[in-house]
């Protein structure tokens, strides 16, 4: 294994200035940006080649037969290589690093069991449109179909969780496709491409090098919406009353956070985000109204529930977003702006469709409203929910430790560009409600998939690409639950092998807690298969992975450890002993009115 | 917890302890507005995601539709079309495929029972496959056709041979027991073939789907050049 030891960039220590998503000036599509590959004699090599060109740093993966001519090619390469636990460790580990970074994301993985177990981080990216390239070996050309030693129909697995997958064709043009694949991943809306690798065309010998690499035409759109719809969507933006603007994912990986930030503020127009969203408009705003949907806050689903003007941006109106479709914004006229045309009126009707880049086209939009809506009387009302439905939590003396407590506790003894990285399930709300957000690419987690497990590799994923940007000095912190925790903590042993400097905060109340909140809501108190009293001790677990343990059980001990966990300089893991009992609130019951969020256990 | 823990415990804008002054004045969860006690829009959107005019309500019936895609002929793109409409849960009625005038491109047909919302979206789907270099409906005029292969039995050949007659077919096959004819044509024509023949008795039966193409010099899918055999179309944009 080559040393993986990061270092910090020199060419953009910043990392993420340049737009991700179709424009002009996108890094990828100029040639005479690309590096000239050096020369190759195999196709593993020409692989490696287009990787470097590409301007891959970082790759996280698991060794194996089929892939072994690759990683032999990496052995004296410029790239990277973190050495995961578990496959699964690997392809989240690259999500992250794509989500922190703004580039894509690169994991390997062997034929077979190694494939399969990228499955779900692939899909992990493909729902939440994040840039990732996956590499797999697979079996020699020969042996394909005869179901030869771990063989597996990667191409067929994948090709539903994909945006493109690639079945490299020989050694001459391995680098290309690679290449291709590369720029694919980012170009328009990104998503995760796939090569699957069999182990004669790496291994045979070629001294093609690849060729400057470019997406495939027709797949980086143009970034600039319709004039004519632009115009007709500020019209409606002038005459709105009750104007909404909801931001999300697309806003962070289009770059568009600034955009996105002078927009509402130019023309005081209220501010919601969706979950991928967040951290795309500050939540310490007095425009702000946090996220909307499912655990979102009561004021924003007032406020989406209310408007007559939804401006909504890189949203595909996911059905935790949405509730019930019949009730979603009811009243409200629909500008839509969106890279990807099918999001167009997919689950939403868009009045105003726009399609483009999020920064260009919320620029367009910026430049196109000529005043700004009569929006005071609406402002006003937005502030009062705010004053009604505030997220608040209980802490009586005869209850344990509350969750939201140990999140609020983190935040502020950690700096606005702290990395938060979540599992899934009840500390991922709580994450998100109790933390406030003001950066994009600072939250870092599955949505749409809803991947139990992502929070630990996504850490390490996280604190490499930080330490590659030159921000060493950043948190990462993993807010993890019990449950999901324990499917993927084999990586704390990467994060003591690499020294990263993580603090893991198990929310542990000893359930897999949104099954047991919905047990308790919908099943009548059964915890079928949700019970988890026989977890681990997570203090003493992480010791003997290396890492600092501590456990946490009252309130007094909370300020002390976050300070003793933030200080150490390596990963270290706090089993924070919470409220069973605790629930996400509020909430709107599935398929449910945003209006109609339950504050309360007895209104579910 | 203890008593006086609630000393060293960081003020925090969320809690409220209750051993600590309650400074907290702003509405616990409980004191909060019930879901039926705030103001709710009456307007409401319908399946589709569109507002309904309390005047005319926005409904979309089912209708059929040909879809014509040009795709790049490489290895699973018939996979990735067929698993993007079963994936997507589009009421698909056929689907055949051939090559085009073009080297290294075919053609694919769908027909397709949806709503024009649910048309739209196959459409964008399909347009975001890679191999799919342009795809749209085929207008309603379409210039459509169906080939169909019928066992029937052999018990009254002059019959069978009359109407496969009345109904331009060929017999491919004829022994004593079994006829085997073949027809082409639109939908209609080969329902109505279908219900004469029944009656010798239909044993076996294969249909290829409709294939389509536009009337005229109008492009089968949007921005397709229409080329001869030889010289390559340019992709759509």
């Amino acid at each position: 294994m080559s040393d993986t030891a990061a270092h910090p960039r020199e060419d953009d220590p910043e990392g993420a200035e340049e737009p991700a998503e179709g424009a002009d000036d996108a890094p990828a599509a100029d040639p005479d940006e690309t590096p000239a590959a050096g020369a190759v004699s195999t196709g593993a090599e020409s692989v490696v080649a287009a990787l470097e060109a590409a301007g891959a740093e970082t790759a996280f993966g698991v060794q194996g037969g089929a892939i072994m001519p690759v990683y032999d090619a990496l052995y004296s390469s410029s790239i990277d290589h973190v050495t995961m636990a578990h496959e699964q460790g690997a392809v989240h580990a690259a999500d992250a690093y794509g989500v922190v970074s703004g580039e894509p994301g690169l994991c390997l993985a062997t034929s077979g069991p190694g494939a399969t177990n990228l499955v779900t981080g692939i899909a992990d990216a493909d729902m939440d449109s994040d840039a990732m390239l996956a590499l797999t070996g697979q079996v020699p050309t020969e042996f394909v179909g005869n179901d030869a030693f771990q063989e597996t129909d990667t191409i067929g697995v994948t090709r539903p969780i994909t945006k493109h997958n690639y079945f490299a064709g020989g050694a001459d043009t391995v680098g290309d496709t690679v290449g291709e694949a590369f720029e694919l991943s980012r170009a328009g809306r990104p998503g995760p491409t796939l090569v699957d690798l069999p182990k004669d065309v790496t291994q045979d010998e070629t001294d093609e090098t690849p060729g400057p690499a470019a997406p495939p035409a027709g797949t980086d759109p143009d970034p600039n919406a319709d004039a004519d719809a632009v115009e007709a969507a500020a019209r409606a933006i002038e005459e709105a009353e009750r104007p909404l603007c909801l931001f999300g994912g697309g806003v962070i990986k289009a770059e568009a956070s600034d955009a996105a930030r002078t927009f509402a503020r130019t023309y005081g127009i209220p501010v919601t985000t969706t979950m991928p969203g967040i951290g795309s408009f500050p939540e310490d705003d007095e425009l702000s109204l946090s996220w909307a949907g499912m655990h979102g806050t009561g004021y924003a689903n007032m406020a989406i529930t209310h408007t007559d003007c939804l401006i909504a941006v890189g949203t595909r109106f996911d059905d935790r977003l949405t509730g019930g479709i019949d009730t979603f914004a009811p009243e409200a006229e629909v500008v839509h702006v969106d890279i990807d045309p099918a999001e167009i009126s997919k689950n939403v009707y868009a009045d105003h469709p726009l399609i483009g880049d999020a920064e260009r086209v919320l620029d367009q939009l910026t430049a196109a409203v000529r005043e700004a809506p009569d929006a005071e009387a609406w402002r006003e009302r937005c502030a009062e929910w705010k004053e009604t439905y505030p997220l608040t939590y209980a802490t009586p003396e005869d209850e344990p430790l509350k969750p939201q407590f140990v999140v609020e506790a983190f935040d502020e003894a950690t700096d606005d560009d702290t990395i938060v990285t979540t599992g899934v399930g009840q500390h991922q709300m709580w994450a998100s409600q109790f933390w406030t957000y003001t950066e994009p690419r600072t939250w870092v987690s599955s949505h749409g998939l809803g991947t139990m497990g992502y929070g630990v590799p996504a850490a390490v994923g996280a604190r490499v690409a930080a330490d590659n940007m030159g921000e060493p000095d950043r948190d990462v912190i993993c807010f993890d639950g019990d449950g999901s925790f324990l499917m993927t903590m084999q990586e704390l042993s990467v994060a003591v092998r690499e020294d990263l400097d993580i603090t893991f905060a198990v929310l542990n109340n000893e359930y897999i807690g949104m099954v047991r909140q919905w047990q308790d809501a919908f099943y009548e108190g059964r915890h079928m298969a949700s019970d988890y009293t026989w977890m681990p001790e997570f203090d003493k677990l992480a010791e003997a992975f290396g890492a600092l343990g501590l456990r946490v059980d009252d309130y007094d001990e909370v300020a002390p450890a976050v300070e003793e966990a933030l200080d150490y300089d390596g990963p270290a893991v706090i089993d924070f002993h919470v409220d069973p009992e605790e629930n996400v609130l509020p909430m709107v019951p599935s398929g449910g009115a945003n209006g109609k969020f339950a504050t309360a256990e007895d209104q579910l | 917890m203890s008593g006086d823990s609630s000393d060293s415990r960081p003020a925090t804008d969320g809690g409220s302890a209750a051993d600590a002054p309650d400074d907290d004045s702003r509405p616990a969860p409980s004191e909060q507005p019930g879901p039926e006690e705030r103001p709710h829009p009456e307007g409401r959107r319908n399946l589709e995601g569109i507002r309904i005019d309390p005047v005319v309500e926005a409904e979309h019936e089912s209708r059929r539709a040909v879809i014509s895609a040009l795709v790049e002929d490489e290895p699973g793109v018939l996979a990735r079309v067929s698993g993007l409409v079963s994936r997507r849960q589009f009421n698909i009625e056929s689907l055949t495929v051939g090559p085009t005038t073009v080297e290294g491109h075919s053609r694919i047909t769908m027909v397709v029972e949806e709503t024009d919302p649910g048309i739209d979206q196959i459409e964008k789907q399909m347009a975001k496959l890679k191999p799919v270099i342009s795809v749209g409906e085929v207008s309603g005029d379409a210039v459509t056709a169906e080939l169909v292969l019928l066992k029937v039995e052999a018990d009254d050949p002059a019959a069978v041979h009359a109407v496969c007659d009345m109904y331009d077919g060929r017999t491919l096959d004829a022994g004593p027991r079994t006829i085997t004819v073949q027809l082409t044509g639109d939908e209609a024509r080969i329902d109505d073939a279908l219900d004469a023949f029944r009656q010798f008795g239909i044993i076996e039966i294969a249909r290829t789907g409709q294939t389509a193409l536009a009337r005229g010099d109008t492009p089968t899918a949007p921005g397709e050049k229409p080329g001869t055999a030889g010289e390559p179309t340019t992709h759509d944009s």
